[in-house]
């Protein structure tokens, strides 16, 4: 799986409150919607400039906060191939994965890669080819890229529910 | 070499002799947890093509996020629920008369020593104090437990922290707490176990250990933990549902880090805007004006949590330029409060008590700020536009912090009051 696109760089501790605001949570159902709203409290030019492909770059503990699966849902429903950060909160990285949306590590994001550059991102070699160089990040385990290829956690256990009926 | 209370516990779980920190393994939990977002995970799980859950025993399910409805959509959420429940025949479900989802399903006894519970919300951890291994997920993962009955973790590092005292009166467990994330930052503990020891958590409530394990999710972690000890048993013994096995980690088990920390002298604390681990001492941010206080959530809305605030208030007044809202966390806690007196002193003092439930915490409902509004509140959580409003800004403090503050209509340190 290779990615390239445009990016869209962020400090440390994008928490899922400026990701995806609580009070849509559960007034917004509609994936284009949550889409709309896409780091709304953090870039609000984000959501009506970002194109499909476009990657997001952040420093530290991405995503922290509400384990709220919007705030994957919402940037993959407005096209981010991947986030690329140091580091995740935890559910946050799974949600990510879960929703088919590749979240990866890169403890150097914030040095090397520069806002609005379009880099490339070989998920299976593990490296990143940006203006300041190409960098290897550790690849993601066989069995999230099992997620990530079936499209997301859903589709990968109907897949293997469907196997294991056969 | 010994094991850690995750890895024994995540051993038994997956059904193995013994699993290592990093092992990813296949686990079906002893319970789990959801509230309001049940609606979604259960057009997630219908989506999946599998009729029945895989075990309507196990699903605890508590409408709190936005009781009772504040809008038709609101509404239209909880029917979607209750017609689930209907269909799957869960019998652990909690309509919106019962309280916040972490305070119930511990009061209704399912959080137990040596079990795993996942929650598909992120202060699912407040378990841990109870002795459970207990994670957030997320909503799709939910769907795929109640399809499957199983779901992947990753064995966690164990980070221990020994908290060692006795705390100054004045201070409580929120203060411990935000001292840690304030020192320890909001990646922390990411991906870890936080295991609390020490004096200060020996001699800490039930009460107080669920608000260090809730807020153990402020640094990242996966779960927070306290060994089960004598208290344990005690608040267990009439809400247990079943018989439990205690696990705690071996004397010889390799942690990741042991950091120790004297609390001696530690003053009260207050989380500054926007982030939980922007904290200082009260001292420094003493005379912020605020317009709203709060008094609840699933980090402070206990007994002894309403009980500290009315011990500012009594024979007070809420300042005329604050409006103090105060949500038990459980039906509970309510009741026990009102024949306590407790309830009755607060309203004299001028406060707006409320139904118990998550109230304006997410900024749903019930409580939302106006541009330039200050709120100090005993909540977990002080992000941007987290109570509604970007242009507003939230403190966090302990339940004695917020009701001296409440009374002088500017963030005070409590200890002046006591």
């Amino acid at each position: 799986m290779v990615l390239r696109g445009r990016v869209w760089k962020y400090g440390d501790d994008v928490n899922t409150d400026v990701i995806f605001p609580g009070k849509y949570t559960y007034t917004i159902t509609d994936p284009k919607e949550m889409a709309a709203h896409a780091l709304e409290d953090l870039d609000p030019d984000f959501a009506g400039s970002v194109k499909a492909g476009d990657l997001v770059v952040a420093g530290r503990n991405f995503g922290c906060g509400s384990s709220r699966e919007q705030a994957a849902t919402c940037l993959k429903e407005a096209g981010v191939g991947a986030v690329i950060a140091e580091s995740f909160s935890r559910i946050y990285f799974r949600n990510a994965i879960n929703q088919g949306m590749p979240a990866i590590q890169f403890k150097d994001a914030s040095q090397y890669i520069e806002s609005g550059e379009e880099i490339t991102v070989d998920l299976g070699k593990g490296e990143i080819t940006c203006k300041a160089g190409t960098f290897n990040f550790p690849p993601l385990s066989e069995f999230m890229m099992g997620i990530l290829e079936d499209g997301g956690l859903v589709p990968h256990t109907k897949k293997v529910l469907r196997k294991s009926s056969t | 070499m010994g094991k850690t209370f995750a890895e024994k516990i995540l051993a038994v779980k997956s059904g193995q002799d013994e699993v290592s920190v990093g092992q990813i393994v296949d686990v079906s939990p002893d319970a789990t947890l959801s509230h309001d977002n049940t609606a979604a995970i259960s057009k997630i799980f219908e989506s999946i093509g599998v009729e029945k859950i895989w075990d309507p025993a196990k699903p605890v399910i508590v409408l709190d996020h936005c009781v009772p409805a504040a809008t038709e959509k609101y509404a239209s959420n909880h029917k979607t629920i209750r017609e689930f429940v209907a269909r799957q025949g869960i019998g652990n479900f909690h309509d919106i008369n019962a309280g916040v989802c972490h305070q119930v399903l511990a009061e209704q006894g399912h959080a137990l020593p040596g079990r795993l519970i996942l929650g598909s919300d992120s202060h699912t951890t407040s378990y841990g104090a109870l002795g459970a291994f207990a994670a957030g997920i997320g909503r799709s993962e939910m769907a795929v437990i109640f399809a499957t009955g199983t779901l992947w973790l990753r064995v966690p590092e164990t980070l221990k922290l020994q908290l060692e005292g006795p705390l100054p009166d004045g201070v409580e467990p929120k203060d411990v707490v935000l001292r840690l994330v304030g020192e320890l930052g909001a990646d922390g503990a990411l991906y870890r176990a936080v295991e609390y020891t020490g004096s200060v958590v020996e001699e800490m409530s039930v009460g107080g250990r669920m608000t260090l394990c809730n807020m153990a999710a402020e640094m990242g972690a996966k779960i927070g933990y306290v060994a089960p000890d004598k208290k344990t048993a005690r608040w267990l013994e009439k809400r247990k549902r079943a018989d439990y096995e205690v696990v705690i980690s071996d004397e010889d088990a390799e942690f990741e880090q042991v950091l120790r920390f004297d609390m001696e002298g530690l003053a009260p604390q207050v989380a500054k805007p926007h982030t939980v681990d922007n904290v200082c001492g009260v001292d420094e941010v003493a005379g912020t004006k605020i317009q709203q206080a709060l008094v609840g959530t699933c980090t402070n809305g206990r007994l002894e949590d309403l009980e500290s605030a009315a011990r500012i208030l009594s024979g007070k007044k809420v300042h005329r330029d604050v409006r103090l809202l105060v949500f038990p966390a459980s039906m509970e806690v309510y009741r026990e409060a009102l024949d306590t007196g407790v309830i009755g002193r607060l309203v004299d003092a001028g406060a707006v008590i409320m139904n118990p439930g998550c109230g304006p915490c997410l900024g749903a409902h019930e409580g939302a700020l106006a541009p330039g509004e200050v709120c100090l509140s005993t909540a977990n959580r002080n992000f941007k536009g987290r109570m509604g409003c970007r242009e507003a800004e939230v403190y966090l403090a302990s339940p004695l912090t917020v009701a001296a503050s409440a009374v002088q209509g500017e963030i005070t340190d409590p200890r002046e009051f006591l």
